[in-house]
């Protein structure tokens, strides 16, 4: 993929998993990702050696479950010794060294593991992977702070830094260690793009900043294909200005929001995001099931998504997706400007920059996020804002795009992906006949989906 | 948009609305706030005045809000599939506390991981406590009809108080 700008040579060496997407990226491949967390050591297992067996250039994941994310380990001690169910690895509960037994044999230069967590305070999770000897993770001070904890901003970014710096020195110099930003998917929809290609730049510097010295910048596939592809130029561009010689790359993520529910729907809006990534020159993809609706998915769905990724980028042709330029660019490098500005290091930055709500995400409940500006869905189906608060952007009003937000319209928002891609295959025939958005299942559809944003 | 598709579900204009105030939460491990988002603009249109306690909201602090805010119903949305395990837990606290225990409290969403295998769930929730438990697909509809019932009980019994 040569003719995108990005940093770094010297990690394509390493049995590493950034040396690992270094290393698809010359052969010009697209690296696939589930997201995968069980809570029985022997069904994690199962599950990476199914992810290593894939037929496509696949990395592992290990997803920790909520008790473990929101540090309450003593609860997934319980779960463990009650053999409860858990949604994810209990990393910290189970420990290093039965982390380590368990990857044994399966993680090496051809299929390099990262750990997702979504901790807001990630120390002991970074203590403990960096003692099984892991040498990737994700996240972010903002993006693991605001979307999904209560904890104070400023409390998440000091613990941020201080995991940064002791992931930063981990002992195995062969393999650098690598940091992926979740910026790109903050609430997981109706985040306007700039916004999230913004975040995920800032959490790169600000990884940068405290010593690690490989990233990779997220972006979550959104609703309209030709705002994502300028989005994942835009975020290229910002990173190659900014980010200086650290090795980077771009990792896309398959639609974050409430997903199809029938398989031949999932199914498209799976292949629609590895032609995306592939189409934008992104490196990476973490994909989504034809399950994801539904519940979490079992090994063999998540080989099947993998296999269909693969498939499916392997015959797209690179670089075909240079999108007309709206302005995003211009939007998301203002966003980060108008941070930088307002202190020396990033994340104090971070910090006055949502204090004064010159970042501030859309729909956000914490308490330390504005919650003035607003987004909507326009006609045409692109993101926008509604609402700008003291977001330093110009709200340019698109047809469609609601000012006041009822629950019906919320819900119609929310679903707007799903339907798109179901209407096709509902059942019956009834092909274009599909309840209008906000009728009566849709809601309640929403509220027993485990939809939006998750790791 | 919500009562012309539900007309029989429209505010009835005749209760008092302002007084009725719904504390939202959720559990404890549960990081999902679009359920919270909707739910708060769903029972704003049905006339009550909502205080949302966001993400991850430990046990104490419902504790807590609910002492502050004296609501007339607490509405526990989960969708991360712990909810079997916190909500039973966030109950026993509740009701444990002499001053808290007669508070109407009802859960739903996604309770558990295993999908339409939860059927025990319901059942345990009810008999640890909650006054419903909002869990299926017509989860919605029954939810709307409690909080209106819930507003017109209260509206009677505000009547039978002498002023």
């Amino acid at each position: 993929m040569s003719g995108y700008p990005s940093g770094g040579g010297v990690v394509a060496a390493q049995p590493s998993f950034a040396g690992f997407v270094a290393r698809a990226r010359a052969a010009g491949e697209l690296v696939v990702q589930p997201r995968m967390g069980f809570g029985r050591v022997a069904d994690m297992r199962a599950g990476l050696a199914a992810t290593r067996a894939a037929r496509a250039r696949a990395a592992g994941t290990i997803t920790l479950d909520s008790y473990t994310r929101v540090g309450d380990h003593a609860s997934a001690r319980r779960a463990v010794r009650d053999g409860a169910d858990l949604n994810g690895f209990p990393l910290v509960a189970e420990g290093a060294a039965t982390t380590r037994a368990m990857l044994a044999g399966l993680r090496g230069p051809e299929f390099p593991v990262q750990v997702r967590h979504g901790s807001a305070l990630p120390g002991e999770i970074f203590r403990t992977l960096v003692d099984a000897g892991v040498d990737a993770t994700e996240g972010g001070p903002v993006s693991y702070c605001l979307p999904y904890s209560r904890v104070p901003l400023a409390r998440s970014v000091d613990a941020w830094a201080r995991a940064c710096e002791l992931f930063a020195a981990r002992p195995d110099a062969a393999a650098t260690p690598h940091l992926e930003s979740f910026g790109g998917c903050l609430l997981g929809q109706l985040c306007p793009p700039s916004l999230l290609v913004a975040m995920s730049v800032l959490e790169g510097l600000f990884f940068a900043e405290h010593g690690i010295r490989s990233v990779s910048l997220s972006y979550a596939q959104q609703t309209n294909p030709a705002q994502d592809a300028e989005a994942i130029g835009a975020l290229r561009r910002l990173a190659a200005e900014l980010l200086g010689d650290l090795d980077w790359h771009v990792v896309l993520y398959t639609y974050m929001g409430v997903y199809p529910r029938t398989r031949a729907g999932a199914a498209s809006l799976l292949a629609d995001s590895a032609r995306l990534a592939v189409h934008a020159g992104a490196e990476r993809l973490i994909v989504k099931t034809v399950a994801e609706a539904h519940r979490i998915p079992t090994v063999t769905e998540n080989l099947h998504a993998l296999e269909l990724a693969a498939a499916v980028a392997a015959a797209t042709t690179p670089g075909s997706g240079a999108a007309p330029d709206t302005g995003l660019y211009a939007e998301a490098r203002s966003l980060v400007l108008a941070c930088l500005e307002l202190a020396p290091d990033t994340g104090r930055a971070l910090l006055r920059a949502f204090e004064r709500g010159y970042l501030d995400v859309p729909f956000c409940l914490h308490a330390d996020n504005a919650g003035r500006a607003r987004s909507a869905i326009a006609d045409d189906g692109r993101l926008c804002w509604t609402a700008a608060g003291s977001l330093p952007i110009r709200v340019d009003r698109r047809p469609g795009a609601a000012e006041t937000i009822t629950s019906a319209g919320l819900v119609r928002m929310l679903s707007f992906v799903q339907r798109r891609y179901d209407q096709p295959h509902e059942l019956g025939g009834r092909r274009g006949l599909a309840p209008a958005a906000g009728a009566g299942r849709s809601p309640a559809r929403l509220l027993t989906a485990g939809q939006a944003g998750r790791v | 948009m919500t009562s012309s598709l539900h007309p029989a579900l429209t505010p009835d204009p005749t209760i008092e609305h302002r007084a009725r105030t719904v504390l939202l939460t959720t559990v404890s491990s549960d990081s999902h706030t679009w359920n919270l988002v909707f739910l708060q603009l769903l029972l704003e249109e049905l006339g009550c005045a909502v205080v949302n306690l966001g993400s991850c909201v430990p046990d104490q602090l419902v504790l807590d809000e609910c002492r502050r805010h004296q609501p007339d119903l607490v509405v526990v949305s989960t969708v991360n599939g712990h909810g079997h395990q916190d909500g039973k837990r966030l109950i026993g606290a509740l009701r444990g506390e002499p001053d808290l225990s007669g508070l109407r409290v009802v859960i739903g969403g996604k309770l558990g991981v295993r999908g339409a295998a939860d059927g025990q769930i319901d059942t345990a929730l009810l008999a640890a406590g909650f006054d419903a438990v909002f869990h299926d697909q017509n989860a919605l509809d029954g939810f709307r009809r409690y909080v209106l019932v819930a507003a017109a009980d209260r509206a009677v019994a505000a009547e039978r108080v002498p002023a």
